[in-house]
């Protein structure tokens, strides 16, 4: 938790950055890991590969789909996690996904898996504030952050019960949609950034739709961080294997945008 | 003396949950809508005016009450092959004479009002079989809605003459290809859309699954079997049924038909879910071959590898063909109130064909499981017992995958 509280600078906002675990393989991930923190990610959110992941549009579906069909299996994402934690002792590493992959062992046995693979905080998609105990509470008493979302939809009346037992950051999905497909308009994100910094001290970072230098920019300058995922996933998608300086170079052109951003 | 805790009608709890299943695991953008669906259904269910327009349209427009029926060429046909005594006499609800056919009608007149009230102006639905997406299409086109039906590329192929109904109905039919271009897919698709469309979109889900309060909704609005069919055994022969038998894909017929007999003790009640291939191989039986899981908004029995993988199902039956199940039928399975057991493709083929000879009945594959497993059952019970089972649809919209079953062209 630690990791992930200081990985918010306070001159800038972090850049954060999604991949799905296992794709293009399970062998070719930890390089494109390595690929995002060598271009300049605060925070990796590294997401685990399900069947049926609802809330994603098509690019992170077909990356949930080239990792399943290549055999990934919930102990290999437990691995990647275990051997970026011991190739980058600093950076906070996220898994983001979906309920039934994390808790079909019991959320006990996931938390512990969490601690034992150097894994920082959990985002999961389909398990809202309603049902937190069926993962919360594990997580929370073995000081894994449980990252709570924010959306359009969320009213001043709501806000309060998303805050409550959140930590990390708050991460405000700044479309009423799936992944990938369209940015927000920037005057409506920044009076939800600044609706939402008014009722918590959480960081709070947004995504969803974002990806060129400028976007990452333009959000940079009212965020504490910035959140992009389908557009590395694409990159991953047409470079495969040899995804690493492809990589390496758009997270740096992000990075440089958000550092000159202020 | 405490009846209402002894009850096994007094679920959901308000948070959703039927014991540890249920629930509402969606994603945060959906949360305020499923609040707000809930204070709706509440507001309906003390709303007189709610009610009478509903029992108005199943009456005028579904054609309710669905007859009671002894089945007699069924009951002869059977005891001719049971032991000495044996044959239970067999009735059937025959929710195969509504409006569009099958008795999911039901629930989208009672979702399709709801919407109304909430003030949406577009519907949404997934659909396996196309009995839903039918149902959805006709109240839409009864009401001057816009209807978007997500069916998986696998099932339009198999159900070209729902698909087709559903055109003539007004609807746009959007084929799935992600997954395997089945059911779950389908509604992955529909929950996509509604997630980008909360403002003025409805979805009307098909089954008695999905978020709370869908279950406890669609149950409700499918109870209308069950109370039917519980005051029809009482006037016709004025007792109750041994045993209630219905076929289970997601379970909403089931749960119509069981829910208002929960506490009648001496009812035993059978849901039939479809062994596919059989249960060693490809199946859709979540509670035989299942463990439970969370998908799709619930938790309950899937489906699923070791990993929580969602695994495919497989019925010949693309209303049963879904790795999921109503998280009711889940708490009923582990409270013992209910008993489940499964029938394959090819006894569900043996069946079908079994009804249209001694009945004149052409059931649906769906029904045709529950048939099934009424044969199987009415032989090992006495002559004077008495099931009654859900005829839940009509074959019309099936004739085309039994003649390929069954190795015929036409």
């Amino acid at each position: 938790m630690t990791r992930l509280s200081n990985a918010f600078p306070a001159d800038r906002a972090a850049l954060i950055t999604f991949i799905t675990a296992g794709d293009p393989s399970v062998e070719d991930t930890p390089a494109i890991l390595d690929a995002l923190v060598e271009g300049g990610a605060d925070i990796i959110e590294l997401g685990m590969p399900f069947t049926d992941p609802m809330a994603d549009g098509p690019a992170i579906q077909a990356a949930n789909i080239r990792s399943l069909t290549g055999g990934t299996k919930t102990a290999d994402v437990l691995n990647i996690a275990k051997g970026f934690r011991a190739r980058h002792p600093n950076v906070p590493l996220i898994l983001m996904g979906y309920a039934n992959p994390m808790t079909i062992r019991g959320a006990d046995w996931f938390a512990d898996a969490c601690v034992s693979n150097g894994v920082d905080g959990v985002i999961c998609v389909d398990i809202p504030v309603e049902e937190d105990d069926s993962l919360g509470d594990a997580l929370r008493s073995n000081e894994i952050a449980v990252v709570r979302l924010a959306t359009p939809t969320t009213d001043a009346a709501r806000l309060p019960t998303i805050l409550n037992n959140a930590s990390g950051f708050l991460y405000y999905v700044s479309v009423a949609g799936i992944t990938g497909l369209q940015q927000a308009a920037q005057a409506s994100i920044e009076e939800a950034v600044n609706r939402l910094k008014s009722g918590t001290d959480l960081p709070v970072a947004v995504g969803f739709g974002v990806r060129t230098p400028d976007q990452a920019a333009d959000i940079a300058r009212v965020a504490d961080g910035v959140v992009v995922g389908s557009a590395i996933v694409e990159l991953v998608e047409k470079y495969g294997k040899d995804a690493y300086a492809p990589v390496r170079d758009y997270i740096a052109s992000l990075a440089s945008a958000i550092a000159s951003a202020r | 003396m405490n009846d209402q805790a002894n009850s096994f009608k007094n679920q959901p709890d308000e948070r959703g949950h039927f014991g540890q299943f249920g629930g509402r695991y969606v994603a945060e953008t959906l949360m305020p809508l499923i609040l707000d669906l809930e204070k709706e259904y509440r507001a309906a269910q003390n709303d007189p005016e709610f009610a009478a327009q509903f029992d108005d349209l199943l009456t005028n427009y579904v054609g309710r009450p669905s007859p009671l029926y002894y089945a007699q060429g069924l009951t002869e046909e059977l005891r001719k092959t049971a032991p000495e005594g044996k044959g239970a006499q067999i009735w059937f609800k025959r929710d195969e004479l509504n409006h569009t056919g099958a008795h999911k009608i039901n629930n989208c007149i009672g979702q399709i009002l709801l919407a109304m009230r909430m003030g949406k102006t577009r519907i949404i639905a997934e659909t396996g079989a196309g009995q839903h997406g039918v149902a959805t299409a006709t109240v839409c086109a009864r009401f001057g809605l816009p209807c978007y039906i997500y069916m998986g590329s696998k099932d339009i192929e198999r159900q070209a003459p729902n698909m087709f109904r559903m055109k003539l109905l007004g609807a746009q039919v959007i084929p799935v290809e992600s997954g395997t271009g089945t059911l779950k897919d389908a509604m992955n698709e529909a929950l996509r859309d509604w997630v980008a469309n909360v403002d003025d979109t409805f979805y009307i889900i098909g089954t008695a699954a999905g978020p709370h309060p869908y279950p406890e909704l669609v149950r409700d609005f499918q109870s209308v079997i069950g109370k039917e069919a519980r005051a029809q055994m009482l006037d016709r022969i004025n007792r109750l049924p041994d045993m209630l038998v219905a076929a289970i894909g997601g379970g909403s017929n089931a749960i119509g038909l069981f829910h208002p007999f929960l506490d009648d003790k001496d009812v035993e009640m059978l849901g039939v879910e479809a062994a596919g291939h059989g249960l060693d191989k490809e199946h859709a039986a979540s509670l035989s071959g299942g463990k439970p899981g969370i998908l799709h908004g619930n938790k309950t029995y899937l489906l699923q590898d070791e990993d929580g993988q969602i695994d495919e199902a497989h019925s010949i039956s693309a209303g049963l063909d879904y790795p999921g199940i109503g998280p009711e039928h889940s708490w009923l399975k582990e409270s013992g109130r209910v008993r489940y057991d499964s029938v394959t493709d090819t006894e569900a083929l043996d069946a079908f064909q079994l009804l249209c000879r001694t009945e004149g009945i052409i059931p649906a594959l769906e029904p045709s499981h529950a048939i099934a497993a009424v044969a199987r059952e009415a032989v090992k019970m006495d002559q004077d017992k008495i099931i009654l089972a859900n005829l839940c649809g009509r074959g019309d919209k099936d004739i085309f995958t039994v003649a390929e079953a069954l190795g015929t062209e036409i």
